[in-house]
């Protein structure tokens, strides 16, 4: 029964316009200003929004650590959903998909932030919807509501 | 950030993404060491299938098992767990922080 897999779920509603959190988080300048754990600098973003574009955020830490996750895009519907997978340096397949879902909410916007990690190629085959599908089956596993 | 060898993480999630496979892990953290027909008894999960859960578990080092005459004990194994949430924990911050710094910047305009 594979009703769970593990995922990070946030949920904010922001005092912005659908459009206006688009831009936001598909503009590179834009991602520039917000992108990281802490307040560290984000120091380049590559953001190639469309299904099978490149996505890449390199941001240094406030202990001057630095990071740079990469992915690609795979849902791109502007001003409701975006996704892009998160590949972890060195793996042979993509271990987890970002997704981002925004939804008008009396003049502002509900954003729903999903990071959830991707079952293994074999159980990806066997799952007839694929990415989409399994995405819309997950469910909370470990997360907060604001 | 943790560092996870990805085929480790694979198998550590999908073995938690099974809910008799969680609630094995529930029972034994409050009952450690008991045997598998102990385990299987509750949840009228047919032997077989225990064993198959269990080596599952196993495979991703959740679980270790001891054999004494013909009794196996099972005990939980924190470790593997231990990074899966912090893999959880870990996203979990930067996301959150992130979306606050997002709001506060669109919500400037």
């Amino acid at each position: 029964m594979k009703d769970q897999l593990p995922s990070v779920t946030i949920v904010r509603r922001i005092r912005a316009t659908p459009a206006r959190v688009w831009t936001a988080i598909t503009q590179a300048d834009q991602m520039m200003l917000w992108w990281g754990p802490d307040a560290g600098p984000t120091l380049d973003v590559v953001a190639d929004v469309r299904p099978g574009g490149r996505f890449s955020v390199v941001f240094r830490l406030l202990n001057g650590e630095e990071h740079n996750p990469t992915g690609i895009y795979q849902e791109v519907m502007p001003e409701r959903k975006l996704s892009f997978t998160w590949d972890p340096p060195g793996a042979s397949e993509p271990i987890s998909l970002v997704t981002f879902l925004l939804e008008p909410f009396d003049g502002g916007t509900v954003v729903t932030l999903i990071h959830g990690h991707l079952p293994n190629e074999t159980e990806r085959e066997s799952h007839e919807q694929g990415w989409r599908g399994l995405l819309d089956k997950l469910p909370v596993f470990l997360g907060d509501c604001a | 950030m943790v560092k996870f060898i990805p085929s480790e993480m694979d198998r550590v999630f999908s073995a938690l993404s099974d809910a008799t496979r969680r609630g094995i892990l529930q029972r034994l953290k409050t009952e450690p060491g008991l045997s598998i027909s102990e385990l299987a008894r509750p949840l009228s999960v047919k032997l077989p299938n225990m064993i198959k859960h269990l080596d599952v578990l196993s495979d991703a080092g959740l679980i270790t098992r001891t054999k004494t005459g013909r009794t196996v004990a099972v005990h939980l194994s924190a470790g593997p767990m231990r990074e899966a949430l912090s893999w959880l924990t870990q996203y979990e911050s930067l996301w959150t922080t992130s979306l606050d710094r997002l709001a506060a910047l669109v919500e400037r305009d």
